[in-house]
């Protein structure tokens, strides 16, 4: 059993469930993704798929990856992702893994890329509360104090400052399946998931 | 965003009836108690329509023994049974809110005829 599936990340609405709950879904395209390289325990040392997701022309794909792809069929792909696998002997090269990995109703992780957002204040990007509007305060949304004086007498390693937010690798945990299509490859997963849309996701089986 | 339209489609009920502001409805509510389930009716004026896609919703307003209640319902709620119109009425507004604040006669809505 392959422990997991990429997809593509097409947005959000909210649906209703037959018992009638309304829930908050995030729509993805989960594959179908293709094995492009099958690693064993006796050559790599551990077991797992590689998996191809969405097709990319042969022309944009460079010499040493189509001899690559050329070994699972010639199609070239365009995102390349291992996979962990029980057992690696029950996959061919080539094969195509879809959504019937998932049952409706299991808790999945998912893995994406959070939007950017730049270089951003101590606000934003920590949560800090910043000082008071009015009243004559200066202070709107500056970090405040950073430290100490002559003790350290210089601003400790880590200190949440200002900086670079956001295109970081994030998982959310425990998000239950709520419908699956199998026949436009689309796994409905409650909740958000990071990223903005058409970004490439991971959809993991949980590990515990 | 193709799939997201359909599936929204899906998930909404185009069986309920037109109607708009200013309208009686009887709105026909599955209400599960334990493992029972029953329908009640809730009959009012509509006083508000939200658009939207499975998200819309739409107020009716009822005096109930002299007290105002106002529900909200989910237009395209699995748990809405039926809305049956009971009759149109002529307002000139999208939200006629300022049904709150008249009482008795002031309150009575002009039926719409339009043949």
């Amino acid at each position: 059993m392959c422990k997991g599936l990429l997809g593509k990340k097409l947005g959000m609405t909210s649906l209703f469930l037959p018992d009638g709950r309304y829930v908050p879904v995030t729509v993805i395209q989960a594959g179908p993704c293709v094995v492009t390289q099958i690693k064993t325990e006796a050559t790599d040392g551990y077991n797992a798929l590689q998996l191809g997701f969405e097709e990319k022309r042969a022309s944009r794909t460079n010499k040493p990856m189509s001899g690559h792809f050329v070994k699972s069929g010639g199609t070239s792909y365009a995102h390349l992702r291992e996979f962990a696998v029980d057992d690696p002997a029950g996959f061919d090269l080539g094969q195509s893994v879809g959504t019937d990995l998932f049952q409706v109703g299991e808790k999945v992780e998912v893995v994406g890329t959070t939007k950017g957002r730049g270089f951003s204040g101590v606000m934003k990007r920590h949560g800090f509360g910043g000082g008071r509007k009015t009243h004559g305060s200066k202070s709107h949304r500056i970090p405040g104090s950073v430290g100490c004086s002559a003790w350290p007498a210089k601003v400790w390693r880590g200190k949440k400052l200002p900086g670079h937010y956001g295109v970081d690798r994030k998982t959310v945990r425990n998000l239950e399946i709520v419908d699956i299509r199998p026949e436009q490859n689309l796994i409905l997963v409650k909740g958000a998931v990071p990223g903005a849309k058409s970004g490439l996701v991971r959809i993991n089986k949980p590990k515990y | 965003m193709q799939a997201i339209e359909q599936l929204n489609r899906e998930h909404m009920r185009m069986d309920l009836p037109n109607f708009g502001p200013g309208d009686t409805v009887k709105v026909h509510v599955k209400i599960r108690e334990g493992e029972k389930e029953r329908i009640q009716v809730f009959q009012g004026v509509v006083i508000s329509k939200r658009k939207g896609t499975t998200n819309a919703t739409f107020t009716v307003r009822k005096v109930s023994y002299g007290v105002g209640v106002e529900r909200i319902f989910p237009t395209h709620s699995p748990a809405i049974n039926q809305v049956e119109v009971v009759t149109r009425g002529r307002v000139r507004r999208a939200k006629i809110y300022y049904l709150r604040k008249l009482r008795g006669k002031a309150a009575r809505i002009k039926e719409r005829r339009d043949y």
